[in-house]
């Protein structure tokens, strides 16, 4: 990989989302650095393939993982824009083969932004047996002047896994419209998660749609939503159980905090078949006093034991 | 230690406490027993000083100060300290961190303490996938964390298992040991039968106390059969 100024300087901005540069820079692991429509860098590693094409707006990228390979250290992809305003359109699709094992780490970094909207587009395809992992973790500027559209559209392969977390809890929100929606296939495993922290006027929509179609697929999809000042959130989690002895799960707590927050949580589900089983759970309110008064009871104060138990709400 | 005064506390016109007093001194294990619904726990919330449970009338003094009116925190600053009968749950809260609220003693000290593998707890979550016995042995390990003056014990032995009981037992002695006072809610008389003195409650009064053989003996023959409403009958406590 090449460093140019640029990158460097954007290494640091990543840094703030929990990246470690060491190993960004080491020819072993897999990264792909963006800022706005400029690749800044680029690392390949055996089994795992990144093309890129820029665009007006953006990157267009695809990532391959050939047929059992296993990537063993986490692959970087870095997205982001430096700049106070400006729009970046990553358009991705991900084939992760037969057999392949593969862990993404995504840092996601707006930290000057008054008015940047990030658009990132990904198709996911896991072939049979695969198992991907994908984190994604913002960092975000305080003005609260970003929009961010995390659309992901995909198909997990017969007995294949894919985990996704999405989380922006560092920075204000801005406006967050997350929309998700995968079709699972027989014996495929799916837990997505999203962590996300509302302050100010942000708005955080949440729209999480597995389709559990092959039997015995297992699918999850949970959401921690913390809202402050006149925050709002809105979280629609919707699961279907088209095939015999899917199993699926909706888990949504959002905390709110203040009387000017505005909640919703809709859960959506449905078996098309008697031998699936799918249910939700879903709390929408304070923080339990209960909690609050145990960490109180050890001597923190009651806005330490409020911070402590947001904190590990959306760790 | 600990006195309460003539405390009342009452909830939608019903009455729960209908004045309690009683003492705790320094170093030593006092039993509050009783049946289910008695106001136990509320004697625990309000020596706490939980939200909603201050008393309409009568004092909470601790080593002779009046902390009626102190917050949750300000008591536990003083060295006050409650494990609840059913622990709080926290998710992301790993036991390390947990364990580590309170005043320095290691987390993995605490947790060899109450009979727990440092190497297996410390990195998860203080959350629902413990069960109800590791939860409390947990629970009392962050009681020891604080160095408390005085521990106030919401049935530590409900739910759980012979060996989690066994640890409670010997935590419990090891507070007293080390000048720590303890008082133990339970309706269990084995379990209070480690105090050194005892209260036995009905219907939010205390109805005898002191002997701790006497006592219990008492609430096995007479209260576990017992299923009077209301005030108790004088005659039943002669």
């Amino acid at each position: 990989m090449k460093y140019s100024e640029e990158f460097k300087e954007i290494v640091e901005a990543y840094k703030k989302t929990g990246l470690d540069e060491r190993e960004l820079f080491d020819p072993q692991t897999g990264a792909l650095v963006i800022d706005g429509n400029q690749v800044l860098g680029k690392n390949e590693t055996r089994g795992l393939h990144i093309d890129e094409r820029t665009t007006k707006e953006g990157v267009n990228v695809v990532v391959r993982v050939d047929k059992g390979a296993n990537i063993k250290r986490p692959v970087h992809l870095c997205f982001g824009v430096l700049k106070n305003r400006g729009r970046q359109v990553i358009n991705s699709e991900f084939f992760i083969g037969e057999g392949a094992r593969v862990s993404f780490i995504a840092h996601c970094s707006f930290p000057n932004a008054e008015r940047v909207e990030h658009i990132m587009d990904s198709l996911v395809h896991v072939a049979r047996g695969g198992v991907m992992k994908y984190i994604e973790t913002h960092y975000h500027s305080e003005q609260g002047g970003t929009k961010v559209y995390p659309r992901l559209r995909g198909e997990i392969g017969e007995g294949a896994q894919l985990f996704e977390e999405f989380k922006l809890t560092t920075g204000r929100v801005g406006l967050l419209n997350i929309d998700y929606e995968l079709k699972q296939l027989e014996k495929s495993v799916c837990e997505i998660i999203a962590k996300v922290y509302g302050r100010g006027r942000d708005r955080i929509d949440i729209r999480d749609s597995l389709h559990l179609n092959g039997a015995y697929a297992k699918g999850t999809a949970k959401t921690r939503v913390v809202l402050t000042d006149r925050a709002e959130g809105n979280v629609l989690g919707e699961i279907e159980g088209n095939a015999p002895y899917t199993r699926g799960h909706i888990d949504c707590q959002e905390v709110v905090q203040g009387d000017k927050t505005r909640a919703s949580s809709t859960p959506i589900i449905s078996v098309k078949n008697p031998l699936a089983t799918v249910t939700h759970e879903a709390a929408i309110g304070r923080i339990n006093r209960r909690e609050i008064e145990t960490l109180m009871a050890r001597g923190l104060s009651e806005e330490e034991a409020i911070n402590a138990i947001v904190r590990g709400l959306l760790r | 230690m600990l006195r309460l005064k003539d405390i009342h506390y009452s909830v939608d016109g019903t009455e729960i406490l209908k004045g309690v007093n009683m003492v705790v001194r320094d170093g030593e294990i006092h039993s509050i027993i009783g049946v289910n619904g008695t106001g136990k726990t509320t004697i625990a919330a309000i020596i706490m000083g939980l939200g909603g449970y201050q008393p309409q009338r009568g004092k909470v003094l601790f080593e002779n100060r009046d902390i009626t009116n102190l917050s949750v925190t300000e008591r536990a600053r003083l060295g006050i300290t409650l494990a609840w009968q059913i622990p709080a749950n926290f998710e992301g809260i790993s036991v390390r961190e947990y364990l580590s609220l309170g005043y320095g003693t290691p987390p993995d000290e605490l947790l060899r303490l109450v009979g727990l593998d440092p190497r297996v707890y410390l990195n998860r979550s203080v959350d629902e996938n413990l069960s109800g016995g590791e939860r409390k042995r947990i629970e009392l390990a962050s009681v020891l964390s604080i160095n408390p003056k005085l521990v106030i014990l919401d049935e530590p032995d409900s739910g759980i298992d012979m060996a989690s009981i066994d640890v409670i037992k010997r935590v419990v002695k090891r507070l007293k040991r080390e000048g720590s006072s303890v008082l133990l809610i339970t309706h269990n008389e084995k379990m209070s039968k480690i105090a050194d003195s005892v209260s036995l409650l009905c219907n939010g009064i205390i109805v005898k106390e002191g002997d701790i053989g006497e006592v219990t003996s008492f609430f096995g023959r007479v209260c576990k059969k017992c299923d009077h409403v209301g005030d108790v009958d004088e005659g039943v406590l002669k």
